[in-house]
């Protein structure tokens, strides 16, 4: 499973284990399963998508400026405005 | 020696007070806890974008980087922010954060820069008085209840446009740390340019490559802004915590004060009774001895 976290100045908004994230890329979504490699982009304002388990319908949730951070702990997603 | 009567209004005049503190205290009480929960809530985003920026700039560099990262090449003109609260009766609270931005105003003054202010909050505006020529701003924050991250992003974006503008070249931000509900810390950081998280060699230097998209430089330009904003947001935060928990402590020893003149006025005016009522009796076995 892939560590998840969604972070806001206000909060952090998720921390859990998922099968699979889409995040909306400044050069192009990207989805990010278990084991990625270390990766670092900034984000577009558009639609997370989280999906819980293979096959499972995704859980959306809009977020605004940010970045997001793949490393060996999971996907970090720091975003300025979310939900 | 006063009259019972004005004895009795000033008891009770006491007790109304005693009432507001004893009510001021409680909100305040309630309002720290909730303002104690945001601070620590902005806490994890804090901290990761600061280990972001650690191993980013380590990997830029200083050459080329944003004039936010590297300065203007200069210290002349000083900017310090002063982030007060809205309303007083929080105790020192507001006085002690502005003592601090006067301190390192004469201190940078007497080394020979110059000294401007941005107030944010109504309670910063005593630096006025003091300094009357040096006031670049005041921020207006009269219709925030409770301090959200586009209302320091607005203090930041401004800032920014100034600083890029050259009206100024190095900004300072006081604000009070909270550390505790009886134990609040002015304190001072430089905001701008952005400094550096001190290098983490274990952290950074793991060996994993990573990819960037687009490439470094620009990350770490979208990232600057971003962390004085973030900065700044803190510092409200904390002072939301901090001026609560001033003001609780302020309203405690004020209920307590006003507790105890209670007393002293109670036992006084207990004392008068009993005199005038010696008096009156002395006066009439005196007038019945007389007869």
């Amino acid at each position: 499973m892939l560590h998840f976290e969604l972070v806001t100045p206000e909060k952090l908004l998720r921390s859990e284990e998922v099968h699979m994230v889409t995040v909306p890329g400044t050069e192009g979504d990207f989805a990010v399963l278990e084991g990625h490699a270390p990766f670092m982009s900034t984000i577009r304002d558009g639609q997370i998508l989280i999906q819980r388990s293979p096959g499972a319908a995704p859980e959306s949730i809009a977020i605004r400026g940010g970045f997001a951070e793949v490393s060996a702990k999971g996907l970090t997603v720091l975003a300025e405005h979310a939900g | 020696m006063a009259s019972l009567k004005a004895l009795k209004v000033r008891i009770n005049s006491v007790k109304s007070t005693q009432k507001i503190t004893k009510a001021m205290k409680m909100v305040a009480a309630a309002k720290l806890r909730r303002a104690q929960e945001a601070a620590q809530n902005g806490r994890p985003y804090a901290e990761r974008l600061e280990a972001v920026m650690a191993s980013l700039a380590s990997r830029v560099g200083g050459v080329g980087a944003s004039p936010l990262l590297a300065g203007t090449g200069k210290d002349q003109v000083q900017l310090i922010v002063v982030a007060t609260s809205e309303r007083g009766l929080a105790g020192a609270f507001n006085s002690n954060i502005v003592r601090a931005a006067r301190r390192k105003a004469d201190e940078l003054t007497a080394q020979g820069k110059t000294v401007k202010f941005y107030i944010a909050g109504k309670k910063g505006r005593v630096l006025r008085r003091f300094f009357p020529n040096a006031i670049l701003a005041d921020h207006e924050m009269g219709h925030i209840k409770t301090v959200a991250f586009d209302d320091a992003r607005v203090i930041a974006d401004d800032l920014i446009a100034r600083y890029l503008k050259g009206e100024f070249d190095v900004a300072h931000l006081f604000f009070s740390k909270f550390v505790s509900a009886l134990n609040q810390e002015p304190t001072g950081i430089q905001i701008i340019p952005v400094p550096l998280p001190e290098k983490q060699p274990a952290a950074a230097g793991a060996g994993a490559v990573v990819e960037y998209e687009p490439d470094e430089e620009s990350i770490l330009a979208d990232l600057l802004p971003r962390n004085v904003a973030i900065q700044i947001f803190r510092a409200l935060l904390e002072n939301a915590a901090s001026e609560q928990g001033s003001r609780m402590n302020a309203m405690d020893n004020a209920t307590r004060n006003a507790g105890d003149m209670i007393n002293r006025l109670s036992i006084q005016y207990n004392r008068t009774r009993q005199a005038a009522i010696t008096t009156e009796l002395v006066e009439i076995i005196s007038g019945a001895e007389a007869l």
